[in-house]
């Protein structure tokens, strides 16, 4: 009982890593650029979301929506002003761009925001109002899952199957892939390019917004480097999964969150990030290209 | 009014002065080729006329506009249309995508018939419709190129050395298919190292060496001249 409350928490986990390395796989699989500010995007929607209720006195699904908007718009702002300068650049020159995008963002959070850390009030609460847990019980009790966590696994699920579904029928997802493999093919059938680059900045940054506040529901101190680490993590299960491969995204992110939550449950609290990393590295010695990418020598 | 009109048109990559002030004309109707070797500026004349490329001087007018400050995405519904060298086919998307693409500018009522009208005129495309267009052979891949690009139904069709890499059966066949276009309406402008194949469908051709145009006539004139069989028709 005790091993499947573990799963389900690294389950809950990793979907929340799914949803951001969805974002970080989509913009690099048309952008061919690890936007490293991803990451950040997602603190921003965090505290987006807390103004709105804090604030705002808006609802937690509300301000949801309100982090989702801004950090759509925010996503465009930064691909328009900081990347699609860059479109002829060296790749060096794009990354390192993406990290002065990124402690841009964290020092505005920081200046805005101050360094006192917020307290997030989850989007479900954990407990109900007569103090009973809000969550769904299993096995005479033994087993309990908060409807938060049920909430999360469904909305990665979800917007896996949306995002599976759009890009392989609607039209401005089938112009994303065709842009994806070959810019100038694609602009002599009549697809704009810059465009369609900038609407997959937009769906990624809405999907850091949801995972922003999937995320400080779970961990309920905001501070402006909240985004940094799962940034990190959920960019590894994009590598893990293979870069460029939506299902990739979702199975990296789901293993990366069970490998996390059982080091720490079995092995030890400060080994977690170190198990991680050793099951990527020696998944990259095995295969170069992620679990599910396609690897494709270089042309020369 | 000629449908394209190039006029000393000179483009660099940076300081390499690829194309040396060319000027030629296609009319509505024609086919036109430009022959010449391998590095001449073929390629560089095409997408500088669909605006991949930009020249450093020089005109091109297109069905009496000038296109130089149009990107190339919204040349497409000018009725300007290009088939890649190397093809460039969406490899990881099917057969049936890909015409799809073609007809991105198209209003989407009218996809299915332009569709239909590609496999007619590309059976095999049909019987592999469902398939991924990188699964494809070589000659397939052409053939898919030259669909799409008929999707966004065309003034002009630009074809950059479709014959490129296929068996001499295969390249009979796809100039038959050139000619069939030719013959329904639809104005060519092809590209071509092999010089012999392209000055038998051509009504006029021009030679391209080095980014000058040394020669020009029509297809049967410059297949005759002394000069072409030396350089391109091996003797
Ligand atoms: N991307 C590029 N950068 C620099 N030089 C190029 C580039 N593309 C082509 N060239 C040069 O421009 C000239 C014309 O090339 P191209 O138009 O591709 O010739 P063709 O299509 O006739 O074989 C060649 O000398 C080639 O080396
Ligand atoms: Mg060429």
């Amino acid at each position: 009982m005790e091993f499947l409350s573990y799963l389900i928490s690294g389950i809950c986990l990793g979907s929340v890593y799914a949803i951001i390395a969805l974002g970080y796989t989509m913009v690099y699989g048309i952008a061919k650029m690890l936007n490293f500010a991803h990451g950040d995007v997602i603190m921003i929607g965090g505290y987006i979301s807390f103004c709105g209720f804090a604030y705002m006195g808006l609802n937690g699904w509300v301000s949801l929506l309100l982090a989702m908007v801004v950090c759509t718009v925010l996503g465009i702002l930064i691909e328009g002003l900081a990347y699609k300068p860059l479109r002829q650049a060296t790749s060096l020159a794009v990354l390192i761009t993406a990290i002065g995008v990124s402690y841009l963002l964290q020092n505005s959070a920081l200046l805005i925001w101050g360094a006192t850390p917020k307290v997030y009030a989850p989007l479900i609460p954990l407990v109900g109002p007569d103090g009973a847990p809000n969550a769904l019980r299993l096995f005479d009790g033994q087993l309990s899952i908060s409807y938060m966590s049920i909430v999360t696994m469904a909305a990665c699920v979800i917007i896996m199957a949306l995002l599976t579904w759009f890009t392989s029928r609607t039209k401005l997802g089938k112009a994303m892939r065709a842009c994806s493999e070959n810019k100038a093919a694609a602009q002599l059938m009549g697809i704009n390019v810059n465009r369609t680059i900038s609407m997959t900045f937009a769906i990624g940054s809405a999907l850091a917004a949801i995972a922003g506040v999937l995320l400080c529901s779970f961990n309920p101190t905001l501070m402006p480097t909240t985004g940094s680490m799962p940034g990190i993590r959920a960019f590894t299960a994009a590598v893990f999964g293979g870069i460029g491969s939506i299902p990739g995204a979702f199975l990296g992110g789901l293993l990366i969150g069970i490998i996390e939550a059982m080091a720490k449950a079995y092995i030890s609290t400060q080994l977690a990030n170190s198990v991680v990393f050793s099951v990527l590295i020696i998944v990259l010695l095995v295969r170069p290209a992620g679990l599910l990418g396609k690897y494709v020598p270089e042309k020369v | 009014m000629s449908l394209l009109e190039v006029n000393d048109l000179h483009v660099y990559y940076g300081a390499i002065h690829a194309i040396k002030g060319i000027s030629f004309k296609v009319e509505e109707g024609e086919i036109v080729t430009l022959i010449g070797a391998n590095g001449a500026g073929k390629s560089t004349t095409l997408k500088t006329i669909s605006g991949l490329l930009h020249p450093r001087s020089g005109s091109v007018s297109f069905d009496g506009k000038s296109t130089l400050s149009i990107p190339p995405h919204k040349l497409v519904s000018y009725g300007l249309a290009q088939v890649p060298e190397g093809r460039a086919v969406f490899l990881q998307m099917t057969v049936a995508e890909n015409l799809e693409m073609g007809a991105y500018t198209r209003p989407p009522l009218e996809v299915a018939d332009s569709m239909a009208k590609v496999y007619d005129l590309f059976p095999r495309l049909k019987e592999r419709e469902k398939q991924i267009a990188g699964t494809l052979s070589g000659g397939e891949q052409q053939m898919l190129a030259m669909g799409r690009a008929l999707m966004s139904r065309p003034k002009l069709m630009m074809l950059d050395e479709p014959s490129m890499g296929l068996a001499p059966i295969l390249v009979e066949q796809i100039f038959d298919i050139i000619k069939d276009l030719h013959r329904s309406g639809t104005t060519i402008l092809l590209v071509e190292q092999n010089a012999q194949m392209a000055l038998s469908v051509a009504d006029r051709a021009y030679v391209l060496e080095t980014g000058k145009i040394t020669l020009s006539g029509t297809g049967k004139e410059l297949a005759a001249s002394e000069e072409v069989k030396k350089a391109y028709l091996g003797g």
